[in-house]
């Protein structure tokens, strides 16, 4: 099973601290990877601007490494720091690593006549060119993420071992939001890209569970042929992109997530002030109703942080932190080791109709229920 | 000795070791109580006196003789008009167990003489071919340590499926936003009574039926669904509160329509859907078949046709022209008679050619469905030659057209229902939810109702099988008020509820194993496999061994 930390602070922190909590809670999980997000980026050694978008990833060789640059370079992508991690190879288990690569680029002088949108779209299709460019060269070369203040690292191994031979603990990076898993996708073939959390256009969500409904909703979302839909390496990867489906394309309300994968039943939408709109939604997106157990967290590009359950809440998960700084985890006592001296009478675990959400300005959590009433008009 | 003065022989002469079915019989537990011989629907048997040597040995005058003794016995009719079917009503109503038919091992000869007067071979039931593929998927995806699995008893399951042209989200949120039409759709159980006559079933089976739907519906909380078949309803049931449980189906005869569009003004609720009957699995390319023996005054009342004549609906609609022309105007006429409030969709039997017609209805914006009627599929009439070699079978029909949806994105918008030899082997539930699996949202099952509620005594072996002639012992698919007051529709009302309770506990049993609870698990090919490679790599499931 895998475990699940998150922690959003109003001031930077070292990304080793979550890193520490994924220790606490070592009981039970297998250790076998690690998969990081940070949003909120500071770097001692470059003074970032938030607006422009970071690489993330990682050459298996120096030829690839290369193509990396030659490929950025002919995209008109100009290159503004190269974060050098300090890398003691001898910790990492796997051999195939020649550099972890996190780079801050400049938009190409070209985009300028962009819309968001259109930026936005770009960047991702970018990722995924790299993507393709590595797969197509038996793969030496993998790209998380490239977006505006995300930094993606994963890698095989035990969650802290990565951490120290990274060097993570150095404070060279620190950030607002920080998201750790610590499992590679060991129920299928062990694949970097199958590592949580899943990222496409600034949302990215983990996964502590088993989705049973996972090759429905991946046909569902292949057949949309929208080009992020792709990898589906870990039968979790359909949360991220449900989520990225009904937030960033269909623009609905967060809200509206919980009620796509695990709507309410009928005889409750009967008595649903919104039951009307919101039996037509579930009708329209039952292909997404997740199955099995799951907690999912994830973090959108203004950093706001949720976490739901699945409709059974057939898994652990909880929230609890302090103005200014909260944590989730799937774990209490990895809440415990991210925010000792929080109050913890206050820390809540979500039940099934919960949402769960830590706004940007971080001084109070809030708990949606799928029973109180829906923004509509914001919708039709 | 008798001498043969010459052979009885003609070219269609034959003896009971002929047919399909000999009837054995006790004479030492026989009474001559004569239920047999009356009950017997072919009345295939009757009471001869026969003739039995009594060999006789007088030892102290060492003299050998013979004595004869006349008795009275059962014999069997050897004319194919009057062959044994095998229904056992003889067993049935005998008090001391006395006689019954047995299936002859041998290859019954009677088969090759089904063509009287070169009238080819004509039955109702089934195709008699025992074979399933459906029996052999299994459910192979179980959750144990990955995930736990859920308790069939204690969980809540969500187990319903929807009818109806389902929108894309995008497209959904822009007509919720300017106010445009929404297509109906229902949410319902996913085994739906497939069609079947009023006039093929009895009033009482067709009461029994709507009954059980009803309690099913209003008691029990399972939404069960029934469809009509070509032939209308009865008006107190369109002008009933029970109609939202019926799909209407109209078919090329038209018989029963204006009965129901008369009876539109005074309807209380609007009916499930309408089933658009194109062809179905048991005789692609053929009309529905009344014969006149089923033509009773109640049902030429009900169809606005004189009593005792053969009812053969054309093959095709008189309106077909292309299937553009066809399935759209026929969908948007159906529609607008309900105001747009009624899913519309059509039945096709199994074909290669089914795709084409899912492509249509995918740009048909009021196509609400599309039901597909596998060669496994039982009917009330057909010719014996369609019954048993032409259509498709269902599961790989299923299966192409649900991956094309998948291909288009389109699988949640256009649901698609199965139906043919679900249930054949009794295995109702399994089978049903192997097409689930496979990209069904639901099945339609008909002669599983036959059995399941109301005894039918039809089997894969050619028993019975004479829904045609109206001749039913057990008064399911008989007009003849002597055959059809055997069955009590209360009794089916109960087996209906019955039936669907325990088709509810068994999806639960087997997709709580599988982890699934939050809605019926349509496409989920990766829990399913099957003991055959061609079978796996044809369906795009898992071959296991």
């Amino acid at each position: 099973m895998c475990r699940l930390a998150l922690k959003t602070a109003s001031k930077p922190f070292s990304p080793y601290d979550v890193l520490t909590a994924m220790e606490a809670m070592q009981e039970g999980y297998d250790g076998s990877g690690l998969g990081l997000v940070l949003r909120g980026v500071k770097f001692t050694d470059f003074t970032y601007r938030t607006q422009d978008p970071i690489l993330s990833g990682i050459a298996h060789t120096e030829a690839a490494y290369h193509r990396l640059d030659a490929f950025m370079q002919e995209k008109g992508f100009q290159l503004k720091y190269d974060h050098e991690f300090d890398v003691d190879f001898k910790k990492i288990e796997a051999q195939d690593r020649y550099k972890y690569f996190l780079r801050v680029y400049k938009l190409p002088a070209s985009w300028k006549t962009y819309a968001a949108d259109e930026v936005e779209e770009q960047l991702m299709l970018n990722r995924l060119e790299l993507r393709k460019n590595g797969e197509d060269h038996g793969g030496d070369l993998t790209v998380f993420s490239f977006w505006p203040d995300v930094v993606t690292i994963k890698e095989v191994g035990w969650p802290l071992g990565i951490g120290k031979a990274l060097h993570l603990n150095d404070d060279r990076i620190e950030a607002r939001v920080v998201m750790a898993q610590g499992r590679q996708n060991t129920n299928y073939g062990i694949n970097l890209y199958a590592c949580h959390p899943f990222f496409i256009q600034g949302i990215a969500t983990m996964t502590n569970g088993e989705n049973t409904a996972y090759v429905p909703i991946k046909e569902l979302l292949t057949g949309m042929h929208y080009p992020g839909y792709i990898g589906y390496q870990s039968d979790s990867e359909v949360f991220t992109h449900i989520l990225h489906y009904v937030h960033k394309r269909l623009k609905l309300p967060l809200e509206t997530y919980k009620h796509v994968i695990t709507p309410l039943k009928t005889e409750e939408l009967n008595m649903h002030p919104q039951g009307d709109f919101l039996k037509g939604m579930r009708n329209v997106c039952r292909r997404m109703i997740i199955d099995g157990p799951n907690c999912v967290i994830g973090s959108l590009q203004d950093e706001t942080c949720i976490m739901v359950q699945d409709h059974k809440k057939l898994r652990p998960g909880t929230v609890g932190g302090k103005k200014g700084e909260w944590a989730m985890a799937s774990e209490m006592c990895g809440v415990d080791a991210m925010i000792p001296d929080r109050d913890r009478s206050h820390d809540f675990q979500p039940m099934r109709e919960n949402t769960v959400i830590i706004p940007p300005d971080r001084k109070e959590m809030k708990i949606w229920s799928q029973f109180d009433p829906y923004p509509l008009p914001q919708v039709a | 000795m008798v001498s043969i003065r010459s052979i009885p022989s003609t070219p269609s002469s034959l003896t009971h070791l002929d047919l399909q079915w000999i009837i054995k019989h006790r004479e030492d537990r026989f009474t001559l109580c004569g239920r047999c011989t009356s009950v017997c629907p072919k009345e295939a048997i009757f009471l001869t006196y026969r003739r039995q040597r009594m060999p006789k040995l007088d030892i102290l005058k060492k003299k050998r003789s013979s004595e004869y003794r006349t008795f009275t016995g059962i014999r069997q009719r050897t004319e194919p008009a009057n062959r044994c079917i095998g229904c056992g009503m003889c067993a049935t109503v005998c008090p001391n167990e006395a006689i019954g038919p047995e299936p002859n091992p041998n290859d019954p000869r009677v088969r090759l003489l089904h063509n009287d007067k070169g009238e080819a071979w004509k039955r109702g039931g089934r195709r008699n071919f025992r074979g399933s593929l459906l029996d052999r998927i299994m459910f192979t995806r179980i959750s144990m340590l990955t995930d736990p699995a859920l308790d069939a008893g204690r969980h809540e399951f969500q187990l319903n499926t929807l009818l109806g042209r389902v929108l894309s989200p995008e497209e959904f949120l822009r007509r919720k936003a300017t106010g445009g039409w929404i297509p109906p759709v229902r949410e319902i159980f996913p085994f739906i009574i497939g069609s079947m006559s009023f006039g093929a079933l009895s009033p009482n089976m067709w009461l029994g039926l709507l009954q059980g739907v009803a309690y099913c519906n209003e008691v029990l909380g399972i939404p069960v669904v029934m469809a009509t078949g070509e032939g209308g309803c009865p008006p107190w049931v369109l002008k009933s509160p029970y109609l939202k449980y019926i799909i209407l189906q109209i078919a090329s005869g038209y018989f029963g329509w204006d009965e129901i569009i008369r009876a539109i003004p005074d309807m209380q609720c609007d009916p499930a859907a309408i089933e658009i009957k194109y062809g179905q699995g048991a005789k692609p390319g053929d009309g529905g078949l009344l014969m006149w023996f089923k033509v009773s005054k109640l049902i030429a009342r009900l169809r606005g046709v004189p009593e005792g004549v053969d009812l053969p609906s054309p093959p095709v609609h008189q309106t077909l022209y292309s299937i553009e022309e066809s399935v759209m105007k026929m969908i948007q006429s159906l529609s607008m008679a309900w105001g747009f409030r009624v899913p519309v969709y059509p039945k096709i039997s199994g074909s290669t050619s089914a795709k084409s017609v899912l492509n249509n209805l995918v740009r048909n914006p009021y196509a609400s469905a599309l039901m597909i009627d596998g060669v496994d599929g039982g009917t009330g009439a057909a010719y014996n030659v369609s019954m048993d070699a032409t259509g498709h079978p269902i599961a790989s029909n299923l299966r192409e057209c649900y991956l094309d949806l998948v291909a288009q994105g389109k699988q949640n918008e256009i649901p698609l229902f199965a139906a043919g030899g679900v249930g054949k082997n009794g295995n109702v539930t399994q089978n049903g939810l192997a097409l689930i699996m496979l990209g069904a949202s639901g099945v339609h099952i008909g002669k599983y109702m036959m059995q399941s509620a109301a005894g039918c005594l039809g089997s894969e072996q050619n028993r019975c099988n004479v829904c045609n002639l109206g001749i039913c012992p057990k008064g399911i698919t008989s007009q003849n008020t002597k055959l059809y007051r055997r069955l009590d529709p209360d009794q089916v009302a109960e087996r209906v509820a019955d039936t669907f309770m325990a088709i509810s506990t068994e999806m639960r049993k087997v997709l709580a194993p599988l982890g699934r609870s939050q809605s019926l698990p349509i496409g989920m090919s990766d829990a399913i496999g099957i003991d055959d490679a061609a079978a796996a790599e044809k369906l795009q499931i898992k071959y296991i061994c």
